[in-house]
């Protein structure tokens, strides 16, 4: 399947059709001539070079921060000045903007990737298991799939955070990982039936290996990329569905993330007021990281699939 | 003449380079010639079959002529092709398994393509109902989707499909690789029935299956690394080859009836070259017994005997 | 076909049952005597009310009695239609409540899903085979996907309506306006209708433009799309082959797509006061409203599964092999 970007169907109907038949990513000859066509791949290069740098903000900048993020400086409705270290103004409330800026970066990304890494993990094996194993074992976890699937996840997530007193940032990615991995796991399916069927694993099962050897050294290559594929969508996805979530009023106590910030912001009428430093980075920065991550996506996708490089 | 084919190279692009995929053939093919075009897996004949009728994206023509019926065919214009293609040059294709759309009916589709190439359905259909009898399909398969039929009567569909406006050409890309020993039997039959029914006039086979062509073919043309060895008629490349290569390949196919207890099985040691950087003169040298000095310089392909055709320094009538 | 129809139904109801079970199970699984917490949380000045409140909620929990028989109660009064009483707009029944604002949700959200879902794909062929627009869209199309819903509405209120008073501000309709069947008031709605949708719109285009695209393509390296280049086909031809084969894993993707979308016209409405159930779900929140939390959820689920059940059997009309399947080849 050429230009199959299997992206996330969670918080954007980007792409959901590809899950049902994912691109068989045939193995390359070999790690360099991957590097190879991944420093050439101009995707790849761009949405890497803008997650890195976003991240670096992320992990530099509270450091950089000369105030708190919750701290209450006095100072109200500053614009972005150099003064104070106030690069991106304060709130309406007189906190410092810049710094719930970076801090709200990084619980972005540390959602992004647990959520986003316990979904694709959960995905993968239930995903793989129902591949490999088909009958009873199958048929059960597709339902499992299904039903998962179609429960409206975010509403589920609505109900179940509305009821917890005090929320965790560690919460908040165990529960999106739990609701998220359901098109994970089918297309993991799918992708693992095409694989089992391939005739070196079937050379494998002749020549005596057991299941455990085939599964390891011949299927899991050739689901390695595909899988960290899935990952990075998954991660994107996280990041959205976190920010929405936190919109809503439902984001981590005792701290601020970004849409956290967006939803402060929009109760304290700050669009009416015009404090837009407060209201357009945290968006911003959700747009610029979840779409490097798409972009960098379609990047991998034309790497691992030779049929894909373009001349 | 038929089909003339002068000089044609075609390359395949890489980030690499270009492949020579087809690096400089020239033959013919007469009217009512069933010609077997035969060479192992990346020789180019896979390449040759579809540069005469549709250029893949990643083919690239270089230079050369193909000329059918007298008129030249524009193989590097994929529009100017068009007015050719299914008319004067078809092709039933390695994928036919797969080449019908699966959510359009089979009848619907053929009534869209032969409209959408000026062709009235009515007058087509009860053509297209007769040819569908004579290869063992019912009428019901216009009605019916791809997913319906078996492969077999996919591939059958396919053909008759592929020769309904009778074309001057027919080329058949690996259609019986795929099948099994008494259906390919069947289908090598439909193919030389076509013929002698007039559907084609001429017809080009391809397979790396020597013992189809020897059945069907009129004359079998060997490639070999992007060139050509040898052609000539099925029963003396068969019986009497001349080029190195076409007489091991003979050598190295099992024989009905023989029991191979005592003389093992050889194939031919070694592999073909990259076709990225082709070796000087004759691509076969290093794999060739009779390989000399000589060889260093590219053999030119010619008639050593009536309808004879080699490309081999140690085969060519310098010296007799 | 009866086969098809019935596992889908059987998966419907269990994901029902298991959805209405968490529905009712969360509250009992929090710790403490969730009444108590709950009406000590209200903080009730009237004693009259905290008390009715109190009585109120035991009999709606029926905490003295066994456990299933609470959850059989629950599923009775679900099948009554009762859903429970707000907290906040106590005594207004949560059924009414969502009946009121579930006209504006689905005003925003069933535009945005069939234009957005058109549109897109419309776009997303164009741009398949015409490689100037598809150096533009291709950008444009995921940066709006990976827009979250909530900002685009704000950056859409703060320039258009906060800087340029393009549009109202939010709100369905204008306070002073006549709430009757005139020309000015369906306007006003309208008019206030518009930037939310938009912004709905907006976010959900993106995706299905760059999925149609990428399927496009597909369809056309596809073996059928190249035997018909073999036989002289026009492109149009192969064009119209390749627009309607992919559809097809659009439409299940409409499915899967539902859920962000309902996600992200919830915060919609939050952004634009637009009161539909997403911004009677933020107060409810807010004020610890459970009820009402829970009714909405409810009903969430309920208008999913009915919206994928649609399109299993407009996917099962369209695609001719699941009826063959179904029915058997020959």
């Amino acid at each position: 399947m050429s230009s199959s970007v299997p992206t996330a169907p969670l918080a954007s109907p980007a792409d959901p059709s590809q899950v049902e038949e994912p691109p068989i990513a045939a193995p390359t000859s070999g790690l360099h001539e991957t590097l190879h066509f991944a420093l050439r791949n101009k995707k790849l290069v761009f949405g890497l070079s803008m997650t890195s740098a976003l991240l670096l903000f992320a992990i530099v900048g509270p450091f950089i921060a000369q105030h708190g993020p919750l701290a209450y400086t006095g100072k109200l409705s500053l614009a972005p000045t150099t003064k104070g270290g106030f690069w991106f103004g304060t709130t309406l409330l007189g906190q410092d903007v810049f710094s719930q800026f970076v801090t709200g970066l990084r619980l972005a990304f540390i959602v992004g990737v647990l959520g986003g890494g316990i979904a694709a993990i959960i995905g993968m094996v239930i995903g793989f298991t129902a591949g490999y194993r088909s009958g009873i074992v199958d048929e059960g976890l597709n339902m499992l799939t299904n039903v998962v699937l179609v429960i409206p996840t975010f509403a589920l997530l609505l109900v179940i955070a509305a009821y917890l007193q005090v929320r965790g940032i560690m919460m908040e990615a165990v529960f999106i990982g739990i609701t998220s991995w359901p098109w994970a796991a089918r297309a993991l399916r799918a992708q693992t039936f095409s694989l089992v069927s391939r005739d070196f694993v079937d050379m494998a099962r002749l020549s005596g290996r057991s299941s455990r050897q085939i599964i390891f050294q011949e299927i899991a290559p050739n689901m390695s990329s595909y899988l960290f594929m899935m990952f990075i969508l998954l991660f994107g996805g996280a990041i959205l569905i976190a920010a929405t979530l936190d919109f809503i009023g439902l984001g981590p106590s005792n701290t601020i993330s970004l849409g956290m910030m967006m939803q402060l912001s929009v109760q304290n009428a700050a669009l009416q007021l015009h404090l837009w430093w407060w209201f357009l980075p945290p968006g911003l920065a959700i747009m610029a990281l979840v779409g490097s991550l798409y972009v960098m996506n379609v990047g991998l996708d034309e790497v691992f699939n030779p049929k894909l490089r373009e001349l | 003449m038929s089909l003339l084919v002068d000089d044609l190279k075609v390359y395949y692009r890489t980030l690499a380079g270009d492949v020579h995929a087809l690096d400089g053939v020239t033959f013919a093919v007469a009217d009512g010639e069933i010609m077997g075009l035969a060479g192992e897996s990346g020789c180019g004949k896979s390449t040759l079959g579809n540069s005469l009728i549709r250029f893949d994206t990643r083919m690239r023509y270089i230079d050369g002529h193909v000329t059918l019926d007298g008129v030249e065919l524009p193989v590097w214009d994929t529009v100017g092709m068009n007015e050719f293609r299914f008319d004067k040059v078809s092709i039933v294709p390695q994928y036919a398994m797969s080449a019908l759309n699966p959510t359009r009916k089979i009848g619907a589709m053929t009534e869209d393509l032969l409209r959408a190439r000026g062709v009235s359905a009515r007058q087509a259909f009860p053509e297209l109902r007769r040819r569908l009898d004579l290869v063992g399909l019912s009428d019901d398969v216009l009605e019916m989707f791809p997913l319906e039929l078996s492969g077999g009567m996919k591939q059958r569909t396919v053909m008759v499909i592929s020769t309904l406006l009778n074309p001057s050409l027919l080329i058949a890309d690996e259609i019986t690789s795929a099948l099994d020993v008494s259906t390919q039997k069947a289908v090598s039959e439909t193919l030389v029935g076509f013929r002698d029914r007039g559907f084609v006039k001429s017809m080009i086979v391809i397979t790396h299956d020597l013992a189809i062509l020897y059945q069907i073919a009129d004359t079998i043309l060997v490639m070999y690394a992007g060139q050509l060895a040898e052609k000539a008629s099925g029963e003396t490349i068969i019986s009497s080859p001349r080029h190195p290569y076409t007489r091991l390949l003979i050598s190295s196919l099992p024989e009905v009836g023989v029991r191979y207890t005592d003389t093992k099985l050889t194939g031919i040691p070694g592999t073909p070259p990259g076709l990225l950087h082709p070796p000087e003169g004759c691509r076969f040298r290093d794999r060739c017994p009779l390989a000399s000095a000589k060889c260093l310089k590219e053999p030119p392909f010619v008639e050593v005997e009536s309808d004879h055709y080699v490309a081999c320094w140690e085969d060519t009538s310098w010296d007799s | 076909m009866g086969r098809y129809f019935l596992r889908k139904l059987v998966i419907y109801a269990v994901t029902f049952v298991v959805a209405v079970t968490i529905d009712w199970a969360i509250p009992h699984l929090m710790p403490g005597n969730p009444v108590l917490t709950l009406v000590g949380r209200i903080q009730i000045q009237d004693p009259r009310v905290a008390q009715a409140l109190y009585h109120h909620y035991m009999r709606a929990f029926n905490l003295d009695l066994p456990i299933w028989k609470q959850y059989w109660y629950f599923w009775v009064s679900l099948f009554h239609g009762d859903l429970g009483t707000s907290i906040l707009q106590f005594p207004t029944p949560v059924m009414t409540i969502i009946v009121h604002a579930l006209p504006y949700t689905l005003a925003l959200l069933v535009p945005a899903i069939v234009l957005s879902w058109y549109a897109g794909n419309k776009f997303g062929a164009l741009a398949a085979r015409r490689p100037v627009l598809d150096n533009s869209l291709l950008p444009f199309g995921y940066t709006l996907t990976a827009t979250p819903y909530m900002w685009l509405g704000i950056l859409l209120v703060w320039v258009l309506a906060v800087t340029w008073h393009l549009f109202p501000v939010g709100f369905a309709y204008d306070p002073t306006a006549q709430r009757a069947f005139t020309w000015p008031f369906i306007s006003s709605l309208a008019y206030h209708w518009f930037l939310p949708f938009l912004s709905l719109f907006l976010v959900s285009f993106g995706g299905w433009a760059i999925g149609m695209r990428n399927m496009i393509i597909y369809e056309l390296e596809s073996d059928y799309a190249h035997y018909l280049e073999a036989l002289g086909a026009p492109q149009r031809l192969i064009r119209r082959y390749a627009f309607r084969n992919a559809m097809l894993p659009q439409i299940t993707g409409l499915a899967l797509a539902l859920g962000a979308i309902i996600g992200g016209a919830l915060v919609t409405e939050i952004v634009f006061s637009y009161p539909g159930l997403g911004y009677q779900i933020y107060r409810a929140i807010t004020n610890e409203d459970y009820f009402v939390i829970q009714g909405i959820f409810l009903f969430i689920i309920i208008g999913v599964l009915i919206a994928n059940f649609i399109v299993d059997i407009v996917y099962l009309i369209v695609d001719p092999r699941t009826r063959i399947g179904m029915e058997g080849g020959r």
